[in-house]
């Protein structure tokens, strides 16, 4: 009977968990934005090419977009330089904090394969719960690099739990032209708004948000 | 002096530094009015010398901070299809001749170059056809490469997430 009891709750718990996955991911956009003068953005930044195209849309915000918290893979020395140099650009007339410049180990070096992706990402979660948790951003923005999907993972958590309604913002990169990377397949199926830059890819994703090329 | 850029990025493409500095490629650049080569070799085993060829001045260098003088200074940009390095010469402005690496798998950098080329933006090549490509290009036929408007991005996103 006890063990009938554990069973029941632990299904119930676990039906009520998915109904809250599904009302959240299904949630989304529809509803009318409430205006908001700032947006906290949690921005990922990878390597080489990926850098360069996330800090071209970063200069196209507007200041409401502050703080910005930059997260880059422990072993990213470029991205680092650029991000400064970016920052130092901007008028600093805040006494706030404007940007952070957060750490976290790689999750998928280049030519990785997938099962060992799967075991690192995982391990990156331990350092993106305690990261995205702390942050709460309003916004978490990515285009690609592996680091973005345990924080984008941990964004949806924060919203599933009801602690914060964290939108998922994703650029797939302009190198993209008939395929989505693997980072993107994942992140299509749990972000809020989902950019891709050529119109074959906008074709195949009816999800996707064609602006013509926006980096 | 009129000046062929050509880069490789952060890979190595022996076979394209070969086959760009034999004496029949340098010989049509020579007749198509290029005097001098600068080479960016990468990881490449090959680092050809100052005087390797008979017909241009030739400089070579593996990797530097930045490659944008050199994109700056150059009237002919060939490269490998690697999307950053076609990003940065059509960014730039300048011709540029893609030099696809038939030796390695298909994988996603060629997406972007094969897409470049269908749309007219740049010329594309194997090592085996490259000197056939340079004596017959004719350049005017690439059309500009109109860059992207971020600003599109951020008023999409303003109004989506009600910022005022």
């Amino acid at each position: 009977m006890l063990l009938f009891g554990l069973v029941f709750s632990l299904f119930l718990t676990a039906l009520l968990f998915l109904l809250r996955v599904y009302f959240v991911l299904n949630s989304g956009s529809n509803h009318p934005p409430k205006t908001r003068s700032h947006v906290a953005v949690l921005v990922v930044a990878g390597s080489g090419g990926h850098t360069t195209e996330i800090m071209r849309l970063m200069e196209s915000l507007s200041a409401a977009y502050t703080p910005r918290h930059y997260v880059i893979a422990d072993t990213d020395k470029m991205s680092e330089e650029k991000i400064v140099a970016f920052e130092s650009s901007k008028p600093q007339s805040h006494t706030d904090v404007q940007f952070t410049i957060n750490r976290i180990p790689r999750s998928r070096e280049v030519a990785q394969s997938w099962s060992s992706s799967v075991v690192s990402t995982l391990s990156a979660l331990r350092y993106s719960l305690p990261l995205v948790f702390r942050l709460q951003p309003d916004v978490v923005l990515c285009n690609g690099p592996g680091t973005c999907v345990p924080l984008c993972i941990t964004g949806l958590l924060l919203r599933i739990l009801g602690i914060k309604k964290v939108g998922i913002v994703y650029v797939e990169s302009i190198c993209r032209v008939q395929t989505l990377s693997l980072t993107g397949r994942i992140l299509y199926l749990v972000s809020d708004y989902f950019f891709v830059q050529w119109s074959s890819l906008r074709d195949k994703y009816p999800k996707a948000i064609f602006l013509g090329r926006i980096v | 002096m009129k000046t062929v850029f050509v880069t490789v990025g952060s890979t190595r493409f022996d076979e394209l530094i070969e086959s760009v500095t034999s004496s029949e490629a340098t010989q049509v650049l020579k007749f198509r009015g290029y005097e001098r080569l600068v080479l960016q070799v990468g990881k490449g085993s090959l680092l050809p010398d100052a005087d390797s060829c008979a017909h241009l001045s030739v400089e070579a260098f593996r990797f530097k901070d930045s490659i944008a003088e050199d994109m700056k200074q150059a009237d002919l940009v060939i490269s490998h299809a690697g999307a950053g390095s076609c990003l940065e010469a059509l960014g730039a402005g300048k011709p540029l001749l893609v030099v696809v690496n038939d030796k390695l798998m298909d994988n996603h950098q060629l997406e972007l170059a094969r897409q470049l080329h269908m749309d007219h933006h740049l010329l594309y090549c194997t090592c085996s056809t490259l000197t056939e490509t340079l004596k017959n290009m004719d350049l005017s036929v690439l059309q500009p490469f109109p860059p992207g408007q971020p600003k599109n991005f951020a008023n999409f996103l303003d109004k989506a997430l009600g910022v005022k």
